[in-house]
């Protein structure tokens, strides 16, 4: 008898384990994925579900990768992701929502005003590590990286042509908003964050700066033009060809009915 | 309790009986359930490049398949017992001076700050840590993210309940003693120092050590003022990666290999964790069922 039930609920255990997933249904979708797409994509949802009364809209952000993933295994009917698919990632269907640039961003107070690329290389590989090696004052520079599967950081690497094991960092973070944090309180920081997270902190007077690259300013305009050469699409995708639902939310993400939403965001609407 | 064989069985023990065993067997299972979990998301990576890489690569590039924990593990334990070094004196102090020097009313109010300390979410001492600790370290060594701003924050996290548990100890502290204590014409430090505090060693000794385990499970105020980079310090200035902040940081973009590495990290804690509560257990004197 006691044994038993014992066994009776460990099993009723084990058998309801994997049910906790919620399926994606009808009237409800599941987006996950990047965690800059992932607060646009919640003003989209919102702007969606007042639209068509009835439907829910489900945004979890955690990493692009997460956002491909989740697509491929049918997690998420959509996954968000913060830049272009990789050729082994072809198998999925992209849809672009808006574009992003990423900055490089100094303390207000620091001097500094322009860096070419090389010496932002040389910075970040620990070969320049002081401000008045590249005309600012005699202080050490701290170098402000990302944690290792960031969109940024992989967008920051193919850019620069760095590997992260040649990065010398004096501190790691997470998101935007705990770099933008770290490079306004240590005048000797120098980081990479969202342009659009960066413009918006400039706006509410956060002692930052944002650098131009190669001679083009770092704004939002620059982007939409094509100029900026440091930016990244922000994606949706999907497993197959959108259907019901999902192609609904899809045709609606990406026509011209969201570009408030997408510039309140400080992001650049995607060119039709 | 429900000896069935002396008295005659009632419906209402037998059922009170198996509610009571089935909750206690989810409650244990669930934790063995978590154990197993990281055991079997973790041992993919482990049968792939056995378990030694994890403390001889050459440091820790997942993407590069560079899988060494030994900095993060150095970093976790430095913060957790250099905080709770900080947080013990501090935490008697506390419990002494509520217990034998404050006035009923000002220990009371003394007591209510201590609980409101213990209950601010460990996320807003981190964002305290990020725009005022850091930079202020940074200010007389760059770059002011780093193994002495965790210590700080943990040390200031852990102090409450540091200072409640010793308060709880030192308030069951035979009264017939102190009072005999007393009597004898002891003073008050003398009573505290060769009475209060030997019959007391043993279960603050506990307490310390479940505070470093507390201590190393932090994760946010931690991930947020130590800079994480990983490296074994070799100052107190200089950042450190904890292995909590490794898997809060990396998790959410993690796949494949580097995932179940992050496991690993999660294994490795919770070791250290058991470890702790095994020695705290060792140490405890009956205080949970007085």
């Amino acid at each position: 008898m006691k044994e038993k039930l014992t066994i009776q609920l460990i099993m009723a255990l084990i058998l309801f384990l994997p049910f906790n997933r919620v399926i994606a249904s009808e009237q409800k979708l599941i987006i996950t994925g990047s965690s800059t797409v992932a607060p646009l994509m919640l003003e989209i949802a919102k702007a969606f579900e007042k639209k068509n009364p009835g439907v829910r809209i489900d945004v979890q952000s955690g990493g692009s990768s997460r956002g491909l993933s989740d697509a491929r295994s049918g997690l998420a009917d959509i996954g968000m992701a913060s830049r272009g698919l990789k050729p082994e990632e072809s198998d999925l269907k992209n849809y672009v929502v808006a574009l992003d640039g990423i900055c490089i961003i100094l303390n207000k107070n620091n001097p500094v005003v322009k860096l070419t690329d090389q010496q932002i290389i040389q910075i970040f590989k620990g070969e320049i590590k002081n401000w008045k090696q590249v005309g600012g004052l005699d202080a050490a520079i701290t170098v402000v990286n990302k944690a290792e599967g960031r969109s940024t950081l992989e967008l920051f690497e193919q850019y620069f042509k760095l590997k992260n094991s040649e990065i010398k960092a004096s501190v790691v973070i997470g998101d935007n908003e705990q770099g933008i944090k770290t490079v306004s309180g240590n005048t000797n920081a120098i980081g990479y964050v969202s342009i659009g997270a960066a413009e918006y902190n400039v706006e509410l007077g956060t002692p930052i700066k944002l650098l131009s690259m190669s001679g083009v300013l770092a704004t939002t305009e620059n982007i939409k033009l094509g100029l900026y050469p440091l930016s990244r699409p922000l994606n949706l995708v999907t497993k197959a060809s959108p259907e019901g639902l999902q192609k609904k939310f899809i045709e609606f993400a990406t026509s011209s009915e969201v570009n408030t939403l997408v510039q309140q965001q400080y992001f650049v609407p995607a060119k039709k | 309790m429900f000896n069935s064989n002396t008295l005659s069985p009632q419906r209402n023990d037998f059922f009170l009986l198996w509610t009571l065993r089935s909750l206690s067997l989810i409650g244990g299972a669930l934790s063995l359930l978590i154990l197993l979990f990281i055991v079997f998301e973790s041992s993919s990576v482990i049968q792939e490049i056995g378990g030694l890489s994890f403390f001889t690569d050459a440091s820790w590039y997942p993407k590069e398949g560079l899988f060494n924990l030994v900095p993060m593990l150095a970093a976790s334990l430095l913060a957790a017992f250099g905080a709770a070094l900080l947080a013990a004196p501090l935490g008697i102090l506390v419990g002494v001076f509520c217990n034998f020097y404050a006035p009923q009313s000002l220990a009371w109010f003394y007591r209510r700050c201590i609980d409101l300390l213990a209950g601010i979410p460990s996320v807003v001492y981190g964002f305290w840590g990020l725009v005022f600790l850091v930079p202020w370290i940074g200010s007389l060594r760059p770059p002011g993210a780093s193994l002495i701003s965790g210590i700080i924050i943990l040390t200031i996290m852990i102090l409450p309940t540091m200072a409640m548990t010793a308060d709880a100890i030192f308030r069951t502290t035979s009264k017939s003693q102190l009072k005999s204590a007393s009597a004898l014409g002891f003073s008050k430090w003398s009573i505290i120092y060769k009475i209060v505090f030997p019959a007391a060693r043993k279960n603050l000794f506990a307490g310390f050590i479940l505070q470093i385990g507390r201590a190393l499970g932090e994760t946010m105020a931690i991930l947020m003022v130590c800079g994480n980079v990983v490296q074994l310090p070799k100052s107190f200035f200089d950042p450190v990666r904890t292995l909590t902040a490794n898997m809060a940081l990396e998790m959410a973009y993690a796949t494949g290999q580097h995932r179940s590495a992050l496991f690993v990290s999660g294994l490795l804690l919770l070791i250290l964790v058991v470890g702790l509560v095994f020695i705290a257990d060792f140490f405890e004197q009956d205080l949970r069922y007085d």
